[in-house]
């Protein structure tokens, strides 16, 4: 029967729909001039039934609707809905209204009236929630008029006595969003009559909490969230709410229960010293802290929605006592009424006893003191132990909320940081992988207020043999962050990281840093580990250990680092390990500090790396740039090779001040742009390199995009000669679009055309009106005279330039075993880069596969293949597919990365979006948008194999 | 051992069929003869609700259904359905076969009382008859195990089975919407005791089982087939997953490769993590954990195997045990409780040497360690439970009575609601307000609606006038005259007249006109009437004055009204009895 109706149902709408389609172009025809509201009421005059005229309606929504007609289709819009009988229609038409007196430039305040009225003998209760939903869009487009406001207000008041649920949710809802903020209603019920005077005696609020007692849960939320948004526009909400609210927690239904969460939260922000009895007793307490019990009593509620909720707003209460604060985490473990210690006393106890390996026994854990019955409160009547319930929570939603929870209150308080460590620990060994990251990232960022014990360090380093890189990589991250309080810690980290090492080769890199900072960190405890760790003996010589080892340059980097602030080290040093010293300063200086030496006779401390080095190297910058533009002054041979000096003197200065190397780059990319102009070659590259400038640094201002751009133009200009000389046929159409250029260049950048004087462009745009008419020959001429009398455009030295680079980290390249797979199926190639200063690289970064025949495929990762490690820096790790016709040998492909980029995006015009409805035609591109890609990285080489598929 | 009756809205229903396992007699069956001396129990027992498969819950269910005698439903989730066959057909096994008893039930009575059980899903509610419903509630513990809801018209009661409000590595956290019974009856085998961070717990199993395995030690995990076992594992996988590690896992005995089956069939059993991403790899499909051989524990390398039993007392783990105690390298870990007199109790007292049978010693040098995986709720629990529910009476089963004391004074101080603790083979009754619903006419209650302001508050009582008519069975509620029309009855008046003696020195029909003039200032908002043949009407009261005969002054007032208009007569009564104001003219 069901099936059957339901096919009756599509019949009928087919049907429908058929029509509209019939009269699409006439209808288009109408639409073009006589504005839309004629063809609306065109529209409804012929629908004949319900059914037809909800149709039209549907089909009129999808259009936008002029600013200016928009009165009219409202006018109609009423009309017909005086004369509509249909729920249904009038209920769409009550949205259509709503929509319209969104439209831009359009103020709804002259259908205010118009709108109330059909509040008036409106009989069914979904219109009515629909109108007051609309009214609610009026009053928001409305914000300055505050009679139209009191008069929504008044109506919405009216209207909240509405016994369908719908209607007494919009008007809560509305008056949330325009109840008065700074004035109470109270007083301003002078100026406007008696009538209302009964409703007028109570401000919003205590209209709105009313309805916290509604018999519908939807309404209840309605006025807590009405609530909620009153305090979002600013009003102070009184304090006796909190009463209400709390009484709410205990809601039958959790959407009600969440949001009396948000609302006891919000007024534990407003009035936290407030003082509130506890029920069935004497005492009083803080607001806040009473809040704080409440909340946290929720953490162990029935809807894990709320639970989630709740952990969360946990972790912003930072005001709450410390008292407070530590109960969270404290269970209070009874066995057979006495107290047990928990766990982690035991450990506790265990290690400051000293046999803290030897585990535990059968019934170790037996009670030991007695508990007064009495004392112990089963139920956590306060804020007991709600952070060990969010943690050990069903839902790893909540305990991903628990631990960003405990981040925030561990990082305004040491004490509790200290206290909560142990349970975080807890939480590396969670199932959930998400969880585990989160804690450890949690764990690094309020490492500055621990120190963590041997049995706590032990645990962590054993998430070091997790399978997952990521977490591995946190885990390095927090190391390099960790203070530890002996020197087994430090040995012990040092093996666990070995180990580590030894399994996953490919940590090799992170787990360097890692001991960098872990030896720059603990200098003292490094020390008596020396002679064991680099295996000398007093009175033997040791075999030298092999350079090459990874382990082995792990171990040297941590020694060095920690002798950079321990001058007594390097004494026990044996020779090769000044040898080794010495190669790994040069092969890894990023991780090996320079050292003073003593009695080596070689000064290995570098002159480099003083502090004034920075700005030395700017000041050089400076100069460099200063004398490149006295460049006019020289002849053509000696201007050459005094860019070319410079260009090679900045190349070195950003290899040397890693800080400068964007800046440095930048100049001398600049440079070799001029250089290549001055010697009229490689008009191609030019253009390139412009758009590298343009694009690979982050960090410009509009002044140095002008002068880019203005680079480009000459480029752009001597190509067009170039092409004089040798295509004539090509010609007018080239020189339109030059001229094009020009005037685009002009539009961009006209708050620059200031600072460029005397400069190409500047001389073309005094003649543009010759050069607009002019023969295309005689263009050419003129332009090959601006060009040479042109000279260098000063470059403003960039303040914070930074180039974007990437790095390939996997796969290597090394490898000389091919990726061996059949022909017509797709190989997986797993893909790690580093990125740094690379802006938006979801869209921009694209992965490059070249193969030998030349093919080339670009492929676009998935935005979730990024990570975001730190400022600036993004990881991308990601599988490429491959896949060719069968080769007999196997051969080399080249991977690398790109960086899109679009002309467009950065002209200063964004399109902006017209109507409100989504079928806008997409915008014709600008046709001076050029696309295209950057490679930014060295290419890797693989060596794959296409076998031919065995039949 | 449970088994418990309720008589709820003249409904018998069981709850849990179980049975001692330290008895061998009789004793281990719950006394049916408690229910009828002779004949079968079909007659007073309307359903039987089994909460989960664990033995001490459901063992005893085919020796009642078969051998007592009942043919009516019997309720059980699916997993339970699936999985207590094949624990129940082991046990009689162990019994029938190993240790040679008789009058015991056979497999075919298993099957027969297998083929009466209806089974539930989670949430879903069963009309057992028309007034009888149930609704069960998932309680993790073990796979399968459910609280139920028992609704009997306006009474109800939940009844927990064994529960579990902290998750675990393979089943979620027990729950239970706000359905307010009258009784709630739950176990309350940790009804002292709250139980530190779980974690902390499998992080110490993880890490000694790590610290042996790369000392090249093995390890020993007795268990018992279901449950418990099937925890660990995951952990025990999860981590080898996580570690990258090599060693072998072994599960020894075959009953549990076909419960490990049900376990990857119920998914939507199992908690959060293994719901999630059984798409990509079922958990329970064990990449690391293979069947064990005899032959496997004499091979070299470290090792980890789970063998049953779980107290060491027998079978395959004593076997291992034994082959393996000499090593100091080696490892037992005790996931549980043990029994008085099993070896494992022995070991976790920390006795080194052993007597085995035929008066041999073994030295036991391996490592012992004891770890507690027990998936009951502890206090904190339960008291969770208690305000999930909101009932209001407390039942305890299923524990010490000494520490459920302790248990019983907390509830009724935090929640102050009447808490049971009943023993066994005692009754508790527990007086309910129940709520009889009566069907009430659509024109009285627009009649009501009329008269009484805008909304009705569903929270306050209201009260109407009616007539209520009791007949076959049901109650309604209508208005007087459509009750006697119904009836076919007539209508009688029942007039109420009083006389009021007055004080006034006026002649009648003054002394009418001034109470006339008295009422209308006294009574504003009613239809007063000087009738022209000297009477007063209010609304419908009439009053007529005569002089007394013996003293002129002396006013006789007669008052007559209709029991409908009793209210105001009353009213007027006392009004005119007090005597008109003398400021009347």
């Amino acid at each position: 029967m069901a099936a059957h109706l339901k096919k009756r149902v599509y019949e009928e709408f087919s049907k429908v729909v058929q029509i509209p389609h019939e009269e699409a172009p006439a209808k288009k025809l109408r639409l073009s001039k006589p504005s839309k509201s004629a063809a609306l009421h065109i529209d409804l005059c012929k629908a004949t039934n319900s059914t037809d005229a909800l149709q039209y309606l549907l089909h009129f929504a999808r259009k936008p609707v002029e600013t200016e007609s928009v009165e009219g289709v409202v006018r109609i819009l009423l009309e017909h809905y005086y004369k509509e009988t249909d729920n249904s229609v009038r209920l769409k038409i009550a949205s259509l209204l709503g929509l319209l007196s969104k439209t831009q430039g359009f103020s709804p305040d002259c259908i205010v009236d118009d709108a109330i009225n059909t509040l008036g003998n409106e009989k069914s209760h979904q219109v009515l929630a629909q109108l007051m939903d609309t009214l609610l869009v009026i009053g928001t487009q409305l914000p300055e008029s505050p009679a139209v406001r009191q008069r929504l207000i008044e109506v919405a008041c009216k209207h909240l006595s509405d016994t369908y649920f719908g209607v007494r949710n919009k008007c809560l809802q509305l008056l949330g969003c325009l109840g008065m903020v700074d004035t109470p209603l109270t007083k301003d019920n002078e100026g406007l009559g008696i009538s209302l005077v009964p409703l007028k005696l109570r401000d919003v609020q205590s209209i709105i909490s009313d309805y916290f007692g509604d018999q519908d849960p939807r309404v209840r939320t309605a006025a807590l969230k009405a609530m909620l948004q009153l305090h979002e526009r600013g009003m102070k909400i009184h304090e006796i709410i909190y009463d209400q609210a709390c009484r709410l927690l205990s809601d039958d239904y959790e959407q009600v229960r969440s949001a009396a969460v948000q609302m006891v939260w919000v007024l534990s922000h407003l009035y936290p010293e407030s003082i509130v009895p506890i029920p069935s007793s004497n005492e009083e307490i803080r607001l806040v802290d009473d809040a704080f019990g409440k909340i946290s009593h929720m953490v162990s509620d029935g809807s894990w929605m709320v639970r989630v909720q709740a952990a969360k707003t946990l972790g912003s209460m930072l005001q709450v006592s410390p008292q407070f604060l530590e109960q969270t985490l404290d269970k209070k473990l009874m066995s057979d009424l006495r107290r047990k210690r928990t766990a982690h006393e035991r450990a506790k106890e265990l290690f400051t006893s000293g046999e803290f390996s030897s585990g535990r026994k059968w019934a170790d854990d037996a009670p030991k003191e007695k508990l007064d019955t009495n004392t112990v409160n089963l139920i956590a009547s306060g804020a007991c132990g709600a952070f060990v319930h969010g943690l050990e929570d069903e839902m790893f939603e909540v305990r991903i909320a628990a631990v960003e929870a405990l981040c925030q209150l561990a990082r305004s308080s040491a004490s509790f940081a200290e206290k909560c460590l142990d349970f975080l620990v807890d939480m590396f060994n969670d199932e959930i992988e998400e969880v585990r990251l989160q804690s450890i990232h949690v764990l690094r960022e309020i490492s500055t207020h621990i120190t963590l014990r041997e049995d706590q360090l032990d645990t962590v380093l054993a998430v070091l043999e997790d399978s997952s890189r990521d977490i591995r990589e946190a885990l390095h991250e927090l190391i390099c962050y960790t203070n530890v309080s002996t020197k087994e810690c430090v040995q012990l980290a040092l093996l666990e990281l070995l180990k580590n090492l030894n399994k996953y080769p490919t940590d090799r890199n992170s787990v360097w840093k890692c001991l960098k900072f872990m030896g720059s960190r603990h200098p003292t405890l490094v020390l008596p580990l020396v002679p064991e760790l680099l295996s000398t003996h007093p009175y033997f010589d040791t075999p030298e250990p092999d350079m090459d080892d990874p382990a082995y340059i792990a171990v040297l980097v941590l020694v060095f680092n920690a002798a950079k602030s321990c001058p007594t080290m390097p004494a026990l040093f044996s020779d090769h390990t000044f040898r080794h010293y010495s190669y790994l300063r040069d092969s890894l200086s990023h991780l090996v500090p320079p050292l003073r030496l003593p009695g080596n006779g070689l000064d290995l401390v570098d002159s480099r790396c003083g502090l004034g080095s920075v700005e030395s190297a700017q000041l050089f910058l400076q100069q460099s740039l200063n004398r490149v533009s006295t460049i006019q002054n020289l002849e053509a041979p000696g201007a050459q090779d005094l860019l070319d000096f410079t260009i090679r003197d900045l190349r070195r200065l950003g290899e040397l001040q890693t800080e400068l190397a964007g800046a440095a780059d930048f100049c001398a990319t600049y440079l070799r742009c001029q250089l290549l102009l001055m010697k009229v070659v490689g008009v191609l590259s030019i253009l390139e390199e412009t758009y590298k400038l343009e694009f690979l640094y982050s960090g410009l201002d509009s002044r140095q995009v002008a002068t880019i751009h203005h680079v480009r133009l000459q480029a752009k200009a001597l190509q067009l000669i170039l092409t004089a000389r040798t295509r004539l046929d090509s010609l007018i159409s080239s020189c339109e679009k030059f001229l094009q250029d020009i005037e685009s260049f002009q539009r961009l950048f006209l708050t620059e055309l200031p600072h460029l004087q005397d400069s190409f462009v500047d001389k073309l745009l005094e003649l543009m009106p010759r050069l607009s008419s002019c023969k295309p020959v005689e263009l050419v001429k003129i332009l090959q005279t601006t060009l040479r009398q042109s000279g260098l455009l000063q470059l403003r030295l960039p303040e914070q330039i930074h180039r974007a680079t990437a790095t390939i980290i996997e796969p290597t390249g090394e490898s000389d075993n091919p990726l061996r797979f059949t022909t017509g199926l797709v190989v997986a190639l797993d893909i790690d880069a580093t990125l740094e200063h690379v802006q938006d690289p979801q869209n921009n970064v694209k992965v490059q596969v070249l193969y030998p025949d030349g093919q080339s495929h670009v492929i676009h990762p998935k935005p979730g293949d990024f990570r975001k490690p730190g400022p600036d820096r993004h990881r991308l790790i990601t599988q490429v597919y491959l896949s060719h016709t069968a080769w007999t040998e196997p051969s080399q492909i080249e991977v690398r990365l790109l960086l899109a980029y679009s002309s467009s995006s950065t002209s200063l015009s964004s399109p902006s979006k017209l109507g409100w409805s989504d079928s806008i035609d997409s915008l014709p591109t600008p046709e001076t948008a050029v696309e295209g890609t950057i490679p930014f990285s060295k290419p890797v080489k693989v060596y794959i194999m296409p076998k031919p598929a065995r039949r | 051992r449970s088994c418990i009756l309720v008589s709820i809205g003249g409904k018998n229903i069981m709850l849990d069929c179980g049975m001692h396992m330290g008895y061998n007699d009789d004793r281990r069956f719950p006394d049916f003869s408690y229910i009828t001396q002779n004949g079968r129990l079909t007659d007073f027992l309307d359903c039987v609700i089994i909460s989960h498969f664990h033995l001490d819950h459901c063992g005893a269910l085919p020796f009642m259904s078969e051998m007592v005698g009942y043919d009516g439903p019997i309720y059980m989730t699916h997993p339970t359905k699936a999985i207590c066959p094949i624990l129940l057909e082991d046990f009689r096994k162990i019994t029938v076969d190993k240790k040679g008893e008789t009058n015991f039930f056979t497999s075919q009575m298993i099957k027969d009382c297998m083929k009466k059980v209806v089974p539930l899903n989670l949430h879903q509610t069963v009309q057992v008859d028309d007034e009888l419903e149930i609704k069960a509630y998932y309680a993790g513990h073990v796979l399968g195990a459910a609280m139920v809801h028992i609704k009997v018209g306006s009474e109800s009661v939940v009844y927990t089975g064994d529960y579990n409000m902290t998750p675990d590595r393979h089943l979620g956290a027990a729950w239970i919407d706000k359905c307010r019974p009258d009784i709630l009856i739950s176990e309350s085998t940790y009804a002292t005791t709250i139980r530190d961070s779980k974690r902390c717990r499998e992080r110490d199993f993880l890490k000694k089982v790590h610290e042996s395995i790369e000392r090249g030690g093995k390890v020993l995990i007795p268990v018992f087939a279901l449950g418990r076992a099937q925890e660990l594992c995951i952990l025990l996988e999860t981590f080898w997953e996580r570690m990258n590690l090599k060693a072998p896992i072994y599960f020894s005995t075959g009953l549990t490769e076909k419960a490990n089956h049900y376990y990857k069939l119920f998914i939507t059993w199992t908690n959060q993590k293994i719901r999630k991403t059984f798409v990509q790899r079922n958990m329970f499909e064990f990449k690391h954990i293979k069947a064990f051989d005899r032959s496997y524990a004499d091979n070299p390398g470290p090792m980890v195997v789970f063998a049953t039993p779980g107290m060491l007392h027998a079978g395959q783990s004593l076997q291992i045990f034994k082959k393996w105690a000499g090593n100091e390298k080696n490892m037992v870990i005790m996931p549980g409780y043990c029994v008085q007199g099993t070896i494992g109790h022995k070991i976790l007292n920390g006795q080194r040497k052993l007597e085995m049978e035929g008066r041999s010693t073994l030295d036991v040098k391996l490592q012992v360690e004891y770890m507690s995986f027990s998936a009951h709720a502890d206090a904190k629990g339960i008291m969770q439970l208690i305000r999930m529910a909101e009932p209001r009476n407390m039942l305890l089963v299923h524990g010490e009575a000494v520490k459920m004391e302790f248990l019983k004074g907390k509830i009724e101080q935090e929640f102050s609601i009447d808490c049971y603790m009943p023993a066994n083979g005692e009754t508790v009754t527990v007086t309910t307000n129940p709520s009889v619903p009566v069907d009430i006419s659509l024109n009285l209650l627009k009649r009501e609606m009329a008269l009484g302001g805008p909304l009705p508050d569903p929270k306050k009582p209201r009260t109407m006038h009616g007539t209520l008519i009791m007949k076959e069975n049901s109650l309604k509620l209508v208005s007087s005259e459509q009750a006697l029309k119904e009836l076919g009855l007539n209508e009688h008046q029942l007039r109420f007249t009083c006389r009021v003696q007055l004080q006034d020195p006026h002649s009648d029909t003054d002394t009418l006109h001034r109470i006339y003039t008295h009422l209308k200032s006294v009574l504003k908002g009613y239809t007063i009437q000087h009738l022209p043949d000297g009477t007063v009407m209010v609304e419908s009261i009439v009053i007529k004055v005569s002089s007394s005969t013996e003293d002129p002054n002396t006013k006789v007032l007669l008052l007559s009204w209709s029991y409908q208009d009793e209210d105001l007569g009353s009213f007027l009564s006392t009004l005119l009895k007090k005597g008109l104001p003398s400021g009347l003219c």
